[in-house]
């Protein structure tokens, strides 16, 4: 076996990392373009899938630029902001501030037949990590329209199964205030619900933390829309 | 190819699998092998990067220092995976998501590291490339069988497409649970090791 010397050593790992490093950050932003379309157009049919409408990834701009007409800003006292545009908001970072500076993006859906819908965006945590979705109400902004739930590592088969159609179906129809007045959310509860309580769905079995951590997610953050809700419904 | 060469390429397939024979790359195999889709292209990945660091390992052989060379190993790898991992994200976005953080722990897969340390430090760059190839490969195999008969028993599907008739499903068939869950990966894994051995009495240890 050769015998390199210390200065060879130091030499060929510098200009190895180098080469590497370069190569690298050369590859990611000639790519970046097309995975920031991917991450967009995953947002777009997460949206359309809370409208109920299921779009593919290669139909998905065209949808939502024909049913989403409208989106915009609010803050927690319910009154519009202006400048800023509601499919760049992250809502990690808004939740990171302080209730009174976040802003709420709202996108409104016009259907054919002249109803509308109102879809508000989710995130909170599940067992393992994120969970976040959109859930739409209709325009008494009361009653959900749909819901649309997606999770970063939750257990296959137990709280993954959120994503599930079965799931989120039961959202539909409940509402969120009690005597239109009470902000009461939706409860995600285990051992089976009455499937004519108004603010209830069932939990999944197995899936204890995630249906809980939904629970929480879908009230914190449908709580600080509270006020835009009671004073804009129709 | 020469038949020294073939044989390289061949031998990972049966006698010297890298996952049945030698046990290797189990974590990926148990984890991304719920969809046949997934199950391919995570074995595609790894033969990608198995070949590519061999032949690039391969080339420099006789330029790395001794003491510093499993760190040249890593750093080569380790790029690779990275490069796979952004093209996937940027062209399959679906498939990369599934396979989540199983493309980043591609780095760790022993096989990759193994076939570096045993064969490309000391071999020519070409055989050196069919020899990456041919494990890559090999693994990739086995993680292809295990996906379909996992998408295939577990959810009634093939690359999303339902493949059980409707009427089954009316006369009482139900999909198997189980097979979606990790365990039933080991478990056809010993089937495969079974049927393998089996057929090859020389893999039988004498005792």
């Amino acid at each position: 076996m050769k015998n390199f010397s210390n200065t060879y050593i130091y030499i060929f790992s510098s200009v190895m990392v180098i080469v590497v490093a370069l190569l690298l950050a050369l590859a990611a932003l000639q790519l970046k373009p097309y995975q920031d379309k991917n991450i967009e157009i995953e947002k777009k049919q997460n949206i359309l899938a809370s409208i109920n409408i299921i779009a593919t990834p290669v139909n998905a701009a065209e949808i939502y630029a024909k049913y989403i007409t409208e989106s915009y800003v609010v803050n927690t006292k319910g009154e519009h902001v202006d400048g800023i545009d509601a499919f760049t908001v992250d809502i990690k970072k808004e939740q990171a501030k302080p209730k009174e500076q976040r802003v709420l993006p709202i996108y409104v859906a016009a259907f054919e037949d002249g109803k509308n819908a109102y879809v508000v965006p989710l995130r909170g945590k599940g067992l393992w990590g994120p969970i976040w979705g959109y859930i739409s109400f209709e325009k008494d902004l009361n009653t959900i329209f749909g819901a649309n739930f997606d999770h970063q590592g939750e257990t296959p088969g137990l709280g993954a199964e959120i994503r599930e159609a079965f799931f989120q179906k039961p959202f539909i129809g409940k509402t969120i205030f009690k005597d239109s007045a009470e902000f009461v959310s939706v409860k995600v509860n285990k051992g089976g619900v009455d499937p004519n309580d108004p603010h209830a769905v069932d939990a999944i079995s197995g899936g204890t933390i995630t249906s809980k951590g939904l629970e929480a997610m879908v009230d914190s953050c449908l709580i600080l829309y509270k006020d835009y809700f009671i004073q804009n419904r129709k | 190819m020469s038949s020294k060469n073939l044989k390289l390429f061949t031998v990972p397939f049966n006698l010297q699998n890298p996952v049945t024979v030698q046990v290797l790359g189990i974590c990926s195999a148990l984890a991304v092998t719920v969809k046949l889709m997934p199950a391919i292209v995570m074995g595609l990945s790894v033969t990608v990067v198995t070949a590519f660091s061999s032949l690039i390992i391969s080339s420099m052989r006789d330029y790395i220092p001794p003491r510093i060379r499993i760190i040249v190993q890593l750093v080569i790898v380790a790029a690779l995976v990275i490069l796979v991992d952004q093209i996937l994200r940027a062209f399959v976005y679906d498939v990369s998501k599934a396979l989540s953080v199983y493309v980043g722990l591609i780095i760790t897969n022993c096989i990759i590291m193994g076939r570096l340390e045993a064969y490309a430090m000391g071999n020519k760059p070409w055989p050196s490339f069919v020899d990456g190839l041919g494990n890559g490969a090999g693994y990739a195999m086995i993680l292809i069988i295990i996906g379909f008969t996992r998408e295939l028993l577990g959810s009634g599907s093939l690359l999303g497409h339902p493949m059980i008739p409707k009427a089954f499903y009316s006369a009482g068939y139900v999909n198997n649970g189980m097979m979606i869950m990790p365990p039933m990966a080991l478990i056809v894994v010993g089937l495969i090791i079974w049927v393998q051995r089996s057929k090859n009495p020389e893999l039988i240890e004498s005792n």
